[in-house]
């Protein structure tokens, strides 16, 4: 009998041991899970930004003097990190006395993400500062004390002349713990040269109804599709949602994914959808890898889009160049709650338990919220950055050699400042439940009803169900 | 100190002792800890007792992932076991010439790194017209699929992942299992008339069970615990209506993604506890414990 038992143990030991030893499984019994294998960003939260190739990398900024600081930072946008080392020069020299040397470490998306998670959590070898996504950064604000640094202090001298409602989107009870890196106004992205030969004028599009009796005809007169309906992201669901005024919580912060104002705009969609005037693009979202050939071919006519997709275009999209114009995004009447909001996002944040968080935190409010810093977000990056003032700087704006003035056939920041007054957001996305409607919209609820044709008020009452056994109401 | 070493007692204890520590480390221990953090709400630092557990019971996805997982393991099951069994009676044939070229060219997939093939497969079984599969499957005239869309594309795509990588360390498996069945009992049969399917039915299917069973072991273990495959195919954790999430998979968007490590910890103890029943049951039923009490 003895020798059974022991026999058995060893056994399911040497199963564990041997199979673990093959690399075909992850160690299911281990609580403390180890860091995540390499691999792409995630699809369903908004990887903005994350396109490109932005594998592991390390910079280490070459400072000169005495008293220099040394602030490690992680990112996962290889280009972030180029942007930080020039402002930050800057810096050093504009503060003799406050010099500092980054250290920045680029790592993928989710494995930067999940090791900055586990850093808070163990108290141990966190930087001093990191990017984090907008649809992670809730949970980093969940918890009952929060690990990062409140920078309410930080951002005042620039208040004034950023967007709030970015800030907002980073902050929890009344403090903000991250810095914005641009606005992502949503926009409307149309293929001129397509529309034109489809008899179709872009600018006559003004409403929601004007959008669909455009794609029905766009369909007609092609047979090709006019824009897509989202399975893998919400740009779009997002952007109805807030102009009617709707939201995915109540005004308490109760779970409310199945009110009517959720199923009317997926209805909207839905509609359109049978109609002809969307479509489902490959990858089923504008910024993906697979859906790029799709509108790079022509198969598929728009995109709406928050503003940071011109850097896509730019670099994946190339055949269209001289063949897209930037229009502001459609809207379901003049009452509308609001015109367009913000989409995705980067707040970068500072770990309040590091030793030089204070000058970590002024060093990085000037490098993302300076007007000299947000010049370079639209020069470098193609974003329409925070600060405002630099929207109206039309030598910077209609600057002939830039990439992007190039590209587009408007002038690019002409729709931004034309929709700047009513650049809204959703309250849902501070809350530490938007991580998991994100999940479930982007994994089956969208999915579902595009492409399987549920039915959009039970597949939404399905997911409350699923929400509320997850978040514990 | 010598007395203890050259003890017929002791010694062989000091011998299995790494291998006792090892467990005792890292499997038990981690183990331990889970049960007691699956009792818990970490973030919020709070015992919650059967909070977590009783959530799964009323947790479809998690369900869902346990579907998965538990089909995934049937059908590695079911294609990794008597293919490879067949084809290394070929390879062992007399009649197969290069034999080793094919041996390579088998095991030539488990040498790559699952998330090179991973990335691979899942352009392979892209959406559009031209993804390879695609392409393939309008050779013969078919409209193209949207293959990591769909249910049962999603589970032919795993499978076909799966299979093209471990098919050829599962023949190795049984061409070593095959090359110790000693040849008379071939020749014996020669001479009394058999054919070759009924030596290959009546001696070497027999002999090779314990192969046969250990492979089996490790199949049910890594069906059940796949994770990799899934996550690279649908670049990320997340894939259309959870198709390809797997126990693992849940465990992990728990605990890490969503930071909920005390829910993911009562999932992986329920993957332990699933994972040992069958491995036991399977094991009492191939009677694997009978030889060991003879």
């Amino acid at each position: 009998m003895k020798k059974k038992i022991l026999s058995l143990l060893l056994s399911t030991a040497m199963v564990a041991a041997l199979v673990s030893g093959c690399g075909s499984s992850a160690p299911a019994t281990d609580a403390a899970a180890p860091a995540a294998d390499a691999a792409p960003a995630e699809e369903a939260a908004p990887a903005e930004e994350a396109a490109g190739p932005s594998a592991g990398g390390k910079t280490e900024m070459e400072v000169e003097g005495d008293n220099v600081t040394t602030l490690n930072v992680w990112t996962f946008i290889e280009l972030h990190q180029a942007f930080y080392t020039d402002m930050a020069e800057r810096w050093n020299e504009e503060h003799p006395d406050q010099k500092v040397k980054l250290v920045l470490s680029n790592m993928q998306y989710d494995d930067m993400h999940n090791k900055l998670s586990l850093a808070l959590e163990s108290g141990e070898g966190a930087p001093d500062i990191a990017d984090i996504e907008l649809g992670k950064f809730p949970s980093f604000t969940a918890e009952k004390d929060i690990k990062l640094m409140d920078l309410t202090d930080a951002i005042a001298p620039y208040k004034d002349s950023v967007v709030n409602s970015r800030l907002d989107i980073y902050s929890k009870d009344g403090k903000y713990y991250g810095l914005p890196t641009h606005v992502g106004t949503t926009v409307a992205f149309y293929n001129t040269e397509l529309l034109d030969a489809a008899g179709i004028d872009y600018t006559t599009i003004k409403t929601w109804d004007d959008f669909k009796n455009a794609g029905i005809k766009y369909k007609e007169a092609t047979g090709a599709e006019f824009a897509t309906a989202e399975t893998t992201a919400m740009w779009m669901v997002n952007l109805m949602l807030a102009q009617k005024g709707g939201d995915y919580l109540t005004a308490d912060g109760k779970l409310d994914v199945n009110n009517a104002k959720v199923v009317e705009v997926l209805q909207y969609i839905k509609d359109m959808q049978d109609a002809g005037a969307l479509g489902v693009v490959p990858g089923g979202q504008p910024d993906n890898e697979e859906a790029y050939p799709h509108y790079n071919n022509g198969e598929f006519a728009v995109q709406i889009m928050p503003y940071w997709q011109t850097s896509r275009f730019t670099a994946y999209m190339t055949d269209l160049k001289g063949k897209i114009a930037i229009a502001p995004v459609p809207k379901f009447g003049d009452s509308d709650a609001t015109w367009t909001i913000g989409g995705g996002g980067t707040g970068t944040a500072i770990i309040a338990s590091s030793p030089n968080a204070q000058l970590a935190a002024d060093v990085m409010a000037y490098i993302k919220l300076s007007s000299g810093a947000n010049e370079e977000v639209w020069n470098v990056l193609g974003f329409d950055p925070v600060n405002t003032e630099v929207w109206t700087n039309k030598d910077l704006t209609e600057n002939p050699d830039n990439q992007f003035v190039q590209f587009f056939n408007t002038p690019p920041f002409n729709c931004l400042l034309e929709m700047q007054d009513s650049i809204g957001s959703l309250h849902s996305l501070q809350d530490a439940k938007a991580p998991s409607i994100n999940n479930i919209f982007c994994t089956q609820i969208l999915t579902n009803i595009f492409e399987g044709g549920a039915d959009i008020q039970e597949e939404l009452n399905a997911a409350q169900d699923q929400l509320i056994n997850e978040l514990g109401e | 100190m010598k007395k203890i070493l050259y003890s017929q007692k002791f010694a062989p204890y000091i011998f299995i002792c790494p291998f006792v520590i090892t467990v005792l480390l890292f499997w038990l221990g981690p183990i331990f800890n889970g049960v007691l953090l699956s009792f818990q709400d970490v973030l919020k630092d709070e015992w919650v007792g059967l909070h977590n557990y009783n959530r799964m019971l009323t947790d479809k996805i998690f369900f869902k992932a346990v579907f998965n997982s538990v089909r995934y393991m049937i059908g590695t099951l079911v294609l990794l076991i008597p293919f490879p069994l067949l084809f290394a009676t070929l390879l062992n044939s007399a009649l197969m010439k290069k034999a080793n070229l094919f041996k390579s060219i088998y095991f030539l997939p488990a040498l790559t790194s699952v998330v090179v093939a991973g990335t691979v497969f899942r352009l392979m079984f892209g959406e559009s017209d031209r993804a390879l599969m695609n392409q393939v499957i309008g050779l013969f005239g078919l409209e193209p699929i949207k293959w990591l869309r769909n249910d049962l594309t999603a589970y032919f795509a795993m499978l076909l992942l799966c299979c093209w990588r471990w098919t050829g360390v599962n023949i190795l498996y049984f061409l070593a299992g095959i090359q110790s069945i000693p040849t008379e009992l071939y020749e014996a049969a020669e001479v009394d008339g058999a054919t070759k399917w009924q030596q290959f039915w009546s001696i070497t299917i027999p002999l090779v069970k314990p192969t046969t069973i250990y492979v089996l072991t490790i199949s049910i273990y890594a069906g059940l615990s796949m994770f990799l495959e899934s996550f690279m195919l649908w670049k990320g954790n997340n894939s259309p209506n959870n198709i390809g999430l797997t126990i693992v998979g849940y465990l992990y968007r728990q605990g890490i993604e969503k930071r909920a490590m005390g829910y993911a910890c009562a999932v992986g103890i329920v993957l332990l506890l699933f994972v040992m029943i069958v491995n036991l049951i399977q094991l009492k039923l191939t009677g694997t414990f009978d030889k060991e009490d003879r």
